[in-house]
């Protein structure tokens, strides 16, 4: 029998990282199914939890808006918002939990070796699981509001890998800045807070000026939001925004997994 | 098979002294300050980058493992022996030279990595068997034997934060113990758990290497298990290697030699400078010292006695001065505290005190002393300086040590060699 060879010198990981990464994929399913079940543990609040809290927001959104008298679009606004806050809320946890969980999980690292790219990838997939039980508030409030889904709905899961690329990419840089520096901790609820009004959540993408659109559409929300509220009818489908969206998720993704990777190799030493 | 396991060439690993666990993260707040600073003293025309210190965890380290063989890895704390591991574990990069393993490695540097409180003795079985390498369809071929072997049969849906202590070390090690790598690297896991227990890791550890051909690097400050595990030791010495070779003859040397540094503190009088002798106007600290066999030694064999030195500079006419050491193991717990009650009346000059500690009195364990100097009449100090020394207790093979044959852990901070009178014979009223 042939035994494997590894070679262990500085700069050298860089070679096996990918073959190590698909040696790893069980701790992968591992840790993501260790944080759902912890989260899950006390099942009747956490499943409570995920539609609860973008219930809770969107209640808030649609009186606001309410007041403001926001143009509605096609559909119901409830149905407008709660398309735009799910994936804005899965966004936003999973670039949250991400970017923190080198530092949480700083035992586990410091201790065993495995292509610690895994764990910011399973905090991100948590966050995934709570927006799929979320999806029956969508359901939900489009039945309540008789908005049925046309053929368009097949094409969410499309914009949610675009929202999953996304998060991952930023998600791997926070979480590379937050284990170098660490107060930038202090600063990321601050960041994920605008970027909430840098999305369009709240509003619709349309009302910015058309000179403008390609420019916001970097953020790749944008074309997320829009995407999903394509899907349920409620806007016209703007080919540029969503192609600058895809582009920008996709340079997010490249450039957060590079400057994981660079940071990751001295990453024991400074936990 | 024949050939080795792990072959080291030339490992060195560099730290920036930023980087060591003391000061061990970088605050992005004073990485902008500095580089505000910086531009500022750029534009002011006034060169000098601050200088950062380097420290050598690692220096070209040089050996080889053959395979099926145990060796341990001696050396006082900082020697390097962690940093050994982790970089053979591939959780640090080394900055130079390179490591070649041959098989499948496990690294067990802390017994129940990744154990969730919340979770069950069953799910933390899968989750640590899978943090440690193991293959979901392995693991739950060997659940039950590790459930046998941890006893906690009745708890395995219990959260483990309500396990006690015992149960909890348990079930972390039993899953360790299953693991089968080829060559497997351990830290100083075996220092928790209770004594019952202990002896069937270690029995269990060397059962896989004589039986398996199994390569184990163990590091490890039981100096009694090193030698009944292993044949061959490796000795580092701040980063670099010392010796190599039988285990008996290399923890013989180990403890004979490897200590000077903490065994000795010293202070200037008269001075100014920053090694000002500390104390008062009647009374400052000179020196130190911890002696066993005469010698100067940071590393004590518990089963014979030692001395405490204090060396003082009496600067005017007192009475009533009393010297005093306490002694406080590495959990921060006092051992004992001992003061010399003497009237102690000294004229102005340089003075010698010893406190002589009989054999069998410490605990395996890293013992930190301190030394005050007082006055009784009236109650002031003049001299508390804690941490001034440390060594490190081990147990060699003496003739008759506490714990007897016994070779896993022993309980108790101290470590007393009291006398047990002879068994006598007792009238029996059931035998007229």
């Amino acid at each position: 029998m042939l035994e494997p060879e590894l070679v262990i010198e500085a700069g050298r990981t860089e070679r096996q990282y990918w073959r190590d990464l698909w040696r790893y994929r069980e701790l992968f399913y591992f840790l993501a199914w260790r944080d759902i079940l912890v989260r899950y543990k006390q099942a009747a609040i956490g499943i409570a939890w995920a539609v609860l809290r973008p219930l809770m927001m969107m209640a808030v959104f649609t009186l606001v808006s309410r007041r403001l008298k926001l143009p509605e679009g096609g559909v119901p606004y409830p149905v407008l918002i709660c398309a735009a806050i799910l994936p804005w809320q899965f966004f936003a946890s999973a670039v949250a939990e991400a970017g923190n969980s080198l530092v949480e999980n700083a035992n586990l690292l410091t201790k065993v070796y495995f292509p610690r790219v895994i764990v910011p990838g399973s905090a991100v997939i948590v966050s995934l699981v709570d927006f799929l039980i979320s999806t029956v508030l969508l359901a939900g409030v489009m039945a309540w509001f008789h908005v049925w889904p046309t053929w368009r709905i097949v094409a969410m899961p499309l914009f949610l890998a675009l929202a999953f690329a996304a998060a991952a990419g930023l998600g791997l840089w926070f979480a590379a800045l937050n284990a170098k520096y660490r107060d930038f901790r202090y600063a990321l609820p601050f960041l994920i807070q605008l970027g909430l009004y840098a999305s369009p959540v709240l509003y619709l993408s349309s009302l910015t000026p058309e000179k403008w659109r390609l420019l916001y559409a970097i953020n790749p929300m944008v074309g997320v939001i829009d995407g999903f509220r394509w899907s349920v009818g409620a806007v016209d489908f703007h080919w540029p925004t969503f192609l600058v969206s895809c582009a920008s998720a996709a340079l997010l993704l490249f450039s957060g997994v590079q400057n994981f990777r660079r940071m990751e190799r001295g990453l024991a030493d400074l936990l | 098979m024949s050939g080795s396991a792990i072959q080291v060439e030339g490992l060195s690993k560099r730290y920036w002294l930023d980087q060591r666990p003391r000061e061990r993260y970088v605050a992005l707040r004073d990485v902008l300050a500095g580089a505000a600073k910086g531009f500022a003293r750029r534009l002011s025309g006034r060169g000098g980058s601050a200088t950062r210190d380097e420290f050598w965890a690692l220096r070209d380290l040089s050996f080889e493992i053959p395979r099926g063989e145990a060796v341990a890895v001696v050396g006082r704390n900082g020697a390097g022996k962690s940093t050994l591991l982790k970089i053979l574990s591939r959780i640090v990069e080394p900055t130079a030279g390179r490591a070649r393993i041959r098989g499948r490695v496990a690294s067990l540097l802390e017994v129940g990595t990744g154990f969730h409180p919340e979770l069950t003795g069953r799910e933390n079985i899968y989750l640590n068997g899978a943090i440690l390498g193991m293959r979901r369809a392995e693991i739950r071929r060997k659940f039950d034997d590790i459930v046998a072997f941890a006893e906690v049969e009745r708890f395995l849906d219990t959260p483990v934060k309500r396990y006690s202590s015992g149960m909890y070390v348990r079930l972390a090690f039993a899953v360790a113990a299953f693991l089968e790598p080829e060559i497997l690297v351990v830290d100083e896991v075996l220092a928790v758990g209770d004594a019952t227990f202990q002896k069937k890791c270690l029995g269990k550890m060397g059962e896989v290497t004589a039986a398996d051909g199994r390569t184990v690097l163990f590091v490890s400050h039981n100096m009694s298990a090193v030698t009944q595990l292993c044949r061959k030791a490796i000795w580092l010495k701040g980063g670099r290697l010392q010796a190599v070779g039988d285990a008996a003859t290399i923890v013989r040397d180990y403890l004979a030699h490897d200590a000077e540094q903490v065994a000795e503190r010293t202070w200037d009088w008269p001075s100014d400078g920053p090694r000002q002798a500390p104390g008062d106007d009647r009374v400052r600290l000179l020196a130190g010292r911890e002696y066993q066999d005469a010698e100067l030694s940071g590393v004590i064999d518990i089963n014979r006695p030692m001395e405490i030195e204090v060396e003082f500079q009496v600067l005017r006419p007192v009475r009533d001065l009393i010297a005093g050491c306490t002694f406080t193991n590495s959990l921060g717990t006092c051992l004992f505290n001992r003061c010399d009650w003497k009237p102690n009346q000294l004229g102005p000059g340089r003075y010698r005190k010893r406190l002589l500690i009989p054999a069998q009195v410490f605990a395996e364990d890293r013992v930190s002393v301190l030394i005050q100097l007082v006055f009784y009449d009236p109650d002031v100090g003049s001299v508390l300086q804690p941490d001034i020394l440390h060594f490190e207790t081990v147990d060699s093979d003496a003739e008759s040590p506490v714990r007897g044959h016994f070779k896993g852990v022993w309980p108790g901070v101290l470590r007393l060699g009291l006398p047990w009178a002879d068994a006598e014979r007792i009238p029996d009223p059931a035998v007229p």
